[in-house]
């Protein structure tokens, strides 16, 4: 089992490349066979971030972008651990967040869906793991919003997660989703990853971590693909 | 079986990143971890651009993917990240060293892409031209059938490398099983 872990992506939970449900990869999946290559010290290492200085308020999305008062929805704090396949935490791993605001709107200027954007959101952020594995931020509930795929076609509400491990081949990006979200069922990129890993992607409400009269709490834990649980060693 | 985790499923990067993870180069008021310019003032000499376009299965040009290069090869260590949103004709643009041979092999640079339309990413490599007598002996290169090598080694044109991905077709990039 142990090589089944440093053999790449475990395809009983994640997507496949190309995806009928998802209409945009019939045109970018790569169709051919995946070559194995022979392994050398690039892919055995990958970028560390482990002394990149976090600024005071990349955790906080409901703060970081103020211009005048707080942005408007519902403020949630996130938090979990990042492990390795061996259950194993990882300290000290950059993640970067970002996301739609509670209406819906993403700021990027390609987004032109009609709904409003909040002037004291920017829905993006970063945070880094401590030295068990553990991350926390705090953000505004983003909002489902429509996108083309097909007709009456919306995303469920989701946050975008950008994560990078020891190595390369951890490298992930994922999207966390919000427990009971009626428009999952109903969303290819979502359905488009196998049953058995689904409800890997949705966090849980955490009343243990909800900040009473502030945040509501949710937990999405992460593990990264491989076994290396040192990656500030390896180098 | 032991108490093996499984893997945080891959979700797409979809097509609103920029502000996220490469704010400076789309003009986003927010500090990135890093961009294209993967060296500092003292590689002055060695400095080398990577250029290049990526295209969809009907030959157009992708305006909204990402690619991150990684090269170590024992004396540096150099990431960079760029989107294909900003410069004409959708190219990305990198600005780094090139990469000694590592245990003989052909000397190369990692390649990772995320795109709308990519439920997991995809990785590739920057092998280069002028390393013929390397290239020549790579056991990966080696491996992989003649006309589809090409796929993955740079060209160097006007002084630059040109790295062209095609995600489908007759000139499909040569993808890695990482
Ligand atoms: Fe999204």
């Amino acid at each position: 089992m142990s090589e089944m872990a440093q053999q790449g992506f475990d395809m009983e939970v994640q997507p496949s490349y190309l995806d009928k449900g998802y209409k945009s990869t019939l045109l970018r999946a790569p169709s051919r066979a995946l070559v194995l290559p022979k392994k050398s010290l690039s892919e055995s290492t990958g970028p560390l971030f482990k002394d990149f200085e976090i600024g005071a308020l990349d955790h906080d999305l409901t703060k970081n972008a103020i211009k005048v008062a707080e942005p408007l929805g519902e403020r949630i704090v996130v938090h979990g651990t990042v492990t390795n396949e061996k259950g194993q935490p990882l300290p000290h791993t950059l993640i970067e967040i970002w996301q739609a605001n509670s209406a819906g709107r993403y700021v990027h200027k390609v987004d032109q869906h009609d709904a409003p954007l909040d002037p004291n959101f920017l829905g993006t952020g970063r945070c880094m793991t401590d030295a068990n594995g553990k991350y926390r931020f705090y953000t505004i509930k983003p909002g489902a919003y429509p996108w083309g795929n097909h007709y009456n076609a919306w995303r469920p509400a989701h946050i975008h997660l950008s994560l990078f491990g020891g190595d390369i081949s951890s490298r992930l990006i994922t999207q966390m989703y919000f427990p009971n979200d009626p428009l999952c069922k109903y969303d290819p990129i979502f359905n488009a990853v196998p049953t058995k890993g689904r409800d890997l992607l949705v966090s849980t409400f955490d009343l243990d971590h909800t900040e009473p009269s502030f945040a509501l709490g949710y937990r999405f834990d992460i593990v990264l693909r491989g076994e290396n649980a040192t990656p500030f060693e390896n180098l | 079986m032991s108490a093996k985790k499984l893997q945080t499923p891959s979700q797409t990067i979809g097509p609103y990143f920029a502000y996220g993870l490469t704010p400076g180069q789309y003009g986003y008021n927010f500090p990135g971890i890093v961009d294209g310019m993967m060296v500092d003032k003292n590689d002055e000499g060695n400095v080398v651009q990577i250029i290049g376009t990526v295209y969809d299965a009907e030959g157009k040009s992708v305006d909204d993917a990402m690619l991150e290069l990684w090269q170590n090869d024992g004396e540096r260590r150099l990431f960079g990240r760029y989107g294909t949103g900003t410069d004409e004709g959708n190219k990305f643009s990198f600005t780094t060293v090139k990469p000694k041979s590592v245990d003989g092999q052909a000397p190369f640079i990692n390649v990772i892409i995320f795109m709308r339309g990519q439920l997991l990413h995809s990785y590739t490599r920057i092998y280069f031209e002028d390393e013929e007598t390397l290239n020549a002996t790579d056991e990966t290169l080696n491996s992989i059938p003649e006309d589809r090598r090409k796929t993955i080694i740079a060209k160097k044109e006007d002084g630059r490398y040109v790295f062209d991905i095609y995600m489908q077709g007759n000139h499909e990039t040569v993808f890695f099983q990482l």
